[in-house]
């Protein structure tokens, strides 16, 4: 226990302080930060209760077009700042920034939470790979569709409001950072508690065998519902943060971009060990530096890469790093050994 | 409701042929999904990509000066040995496992093949002309392609070939056996590994064929291929597992729906509405089961 805390005391500190550390990467930690952010939301539908969703984008995607419609739509006419476009007509001063930004988040991650509980009870009606293919039309089908609204940008985009000018030329990467920094520690703390509850345990046994947990007295859809709530919170506040961060929301390449941020979600939690709590934190931090390598020196060809690392991990490296871990060294992990039986286990390898 | 297709019968009758030739193509596609589901119990994602890498073999020989309507015996021959390949290569480590796992893998292949596509072939939007000219019908005002009633036609044929195989030959009737029972097949002396590798051939065979006609028909890009594989997965799940004549007649609703939606809807939401339509679908049969406590299997 004493250990658990220096450890957490020393990521904390470590956290705090490094946009100081590292000044060049502050848009990369901002990034890796959102990207622990949804692995650790997907690793709760995908890893603790076996369903695994191509659809948590969704919520990312609506949070990330509510923040920045909510930001600019406090201020000034929606629709005439869409269609000027990066031309702009209309500046926020700081205050209205930060007012806008804060409101914004708000309403980016409630919406999302709105919604997963009202569509919540006909898809996760649905299993296995049904649920899959479900909720991979249902994040393709947003991004197609907003990409048609008009008065969010259609088609040509949405610029969000640019950071106003408070004399630091740092302060953009820092506020970031640091906003995106308590949503994962937020994140984190929320996911943490949720994992020593016996609600963890119900989405394990929904996980293990959901006809069983239901004869057993145990409303699943429920639970489900509220797992899926907890996610969508979570991937909106996402949302809304990277869509400040990255300035230009596209429907389909930056929004609901079920190619990239879809996948990686899930390739992260299974890359770190799904069902897992540091699992998803581990392959994140893991996958992003991969990725950030891979896109700076092989430019181009980051698309070939995806798609053969997903095929490796999802053929050769199923139980991810955690899991590799655990079947290493049992013992950190709580696990009785039986010294005769690891032996046996030795001789028949 | 003022929309014109419903003030102007002959544009119902437009939109209802051109749906139905289209969705003639879909149940072809559809078709290679339902086999290789049936048998192996995987569901592809890059099949839409295996279709549009058929059609660009299509293009490339309408490139060369060939007819690209010999795309149509020339791009199951290449896109067979690719299907076995990949089977080879990735599909046969995920055969009996689960689900999930077979489908993020060929959504692996699918962002691959996409993008080794983009740099192989571009990423501009192309189509092989077949010069077949156009059929007037009722006064000039309904106008079908000829290509798009060439490629309705060779589907049915392909499609029907295919049944009589399934139905006669040694591999036919071994494909079957495995899709009934692997175990007991494999104890009567069938390698189903071979059974495997020819079914998933036999499958991108079949999508280099709608391939090939699609590039005849319409057009063809890199990133295209998605829709197509939510198209063939919808059909199959509508039609069932091994329904052949339900396979065709959902794919040409399918079809119809599309055109539909793209004249009431506007063409930027036509690949949303079938996104969207998969969903309904889903929860509509989840509904429907949920009543008998029962669920999608």
């Amino acid at each position: 226990m004493n250990k658990n805390i220096i450890l957490y005391a020393a990521l904390l500190i470590f956290g705090l302080a490094a946009p100081f550390i590292f000044p060049a990467f502050k848009v990369q930690l901002s990034i890796l930060c959102v990207l622990i952010v949804l692995a650790l939301t997907w690793n709760i539908q995908g890893g603790e209760m076996g369903y695994n969703t191509f659809g948590n984008i969704l919520f990312y995607g609506l949070g990330m077009y509510l923040c920045a419609s909510v930001q600019v739509g406090m201020f000034f006419p929606l629709a005439e700042w869409t269609e000027s476009g990066g031309e702009k007509t209309f500046v926020h001063t700081p205050t209205q920034f930060f007012q806008g930004m804060a409101m914004g988040l708000i309403v980016a991650a409630v919406i999302p939470t709105i919604v997963a509980g009202l569509i919540g009870y006909s898809i996760l009606g649905l299993r296995g790979h049904y649920f899959a293919i479900c909720t991979l039309g249902l994040g393709v089908a947003a991004g197609e569709i907003s990409g048609g609204i008009e008065i969010i940008g259609a088609g040509q985009g949405f610029t969000t409001p640019p950071f106003p000018d408070v004399g630091s030329l740092e302060a953009r990467g820092e506020f970031f950072y640091f906003l995106s920094f308590m949503a994962v520690v937020l994140t984190f703390i929320t996911v943490k508690s949720i994992y020593s509850t016996r609600f963890k345990l119900i989405l394990n046994a929904i996980r293990d065998n959901e006809d069983k947990a239901e004869a057993m007295g145990i409303q699943t859809m429920k639970y489900k519902i509220i797992g899926w709530m907890i996610s969508a919170f979570f991937c909106g506040l996402a949302g809304g943060i990277m869509g400040g961060l990255v300035g230009y929301i596209d429907s389909t390449d930056v929004a609901f971009d079920g190619r990239e941020m879809g996948v990686f979600m899930v390739l992260m939690a299974i890359l770190g060990g799904k069902g897992t709590l540091w699992g998803p934190v581990i392959g994140a931090t893991v996958f992003h530096i991969f990725k950030e390598g891979f896109w700076t020196f092989f430019l181009g060809w980051q698309y070939v890469a995806l798609g053969v690392l997903i095929v490796v991990i999802v053929i050769y490296f199923p139980e991810g790093i955690m899991g590799w871990l655990r079947e290493k060294y049992p013992e950190r992990f709580g696990e009785v050994v039986d010294e005769a039986d690891r032996k046996a286990q030795v001789e028949l390898k | 409701m003022d929309f014109l297709i419903f003030q102007v019968p002959m544009l119902t009758l437009q939109a209802t042929l051109d749906g139905v030739l289209l969705g003639i193509l879909f149940a072809l596609i559809a078709y290679g999904m339902a086999l290789q589901w049936g048998v192996m119990n995987i569901i592809n994602i890059a099949q839409g990509d295996l279709v549009i890498l058929g059609g660009y073999i299509a293009y490339f020989m309408y490139l060369w000066g060939i007819h690209p309507a010999w795309g149509v015996i020339v791009s199951p021959f290449i896109m067979y040995f690719v299907g076995v390949g990949i089977y080879k290569l990735v599909i046969n480590k995920v055969v009996d496992r689960d689900l999930f796992i077979s489908i993020l893998a060929t959504f692996g292949i699918s962002i691959l093949f996409m993008q080794l596509m983009n740099f192989a072939f571009g990423a501009d939007v192309v189509l092989a002309n077949s010069g077949y000219g156009t059929t007037m019908l009722f006064d000039n005002s309904v106008t079908l392609p000829n290509s798009k009633i060439f490629s309705a036609f060779i589907s049915i044929i392909f499609a029907i070939g295919l049944v009589i195989y399934m139905k006669k030959s040694k591999l036919g009737r071994a494909i079957r056996a495995t899709a009934q029972n692997a175990r007991a097949a494999k104890i009567l002396g069938v390698d189903t590994e071979k059974v495997y590798a020819a079914t998933f051939g036999i499958n991108a065979a079949l999508c280099g064929v709608a391939g090939a006609l699609i590039s005849i028909t319409f057009t063809i890009h890199p990133y295209m291929g998605l829709p197509y594989t939510i198209r063939s997965f919808m059909i199959v799940i509508v039609a069932g597992l091994g329904n052949l004549p339900g396979v065709a007649m959902s794919g040409m609703g399918l079809g119809v729906f599309e055109e539909f939606a793209d004249y009431i809807l506007g063409t930027e939401f036509r690949i949303g509405s079938v996104f969207l339509l998969l969903v309904l679908i889903l929860v509509y049969r989840r509904f429907k089961l949920s009543r008998k406590r029962e669920y999608l299997k």
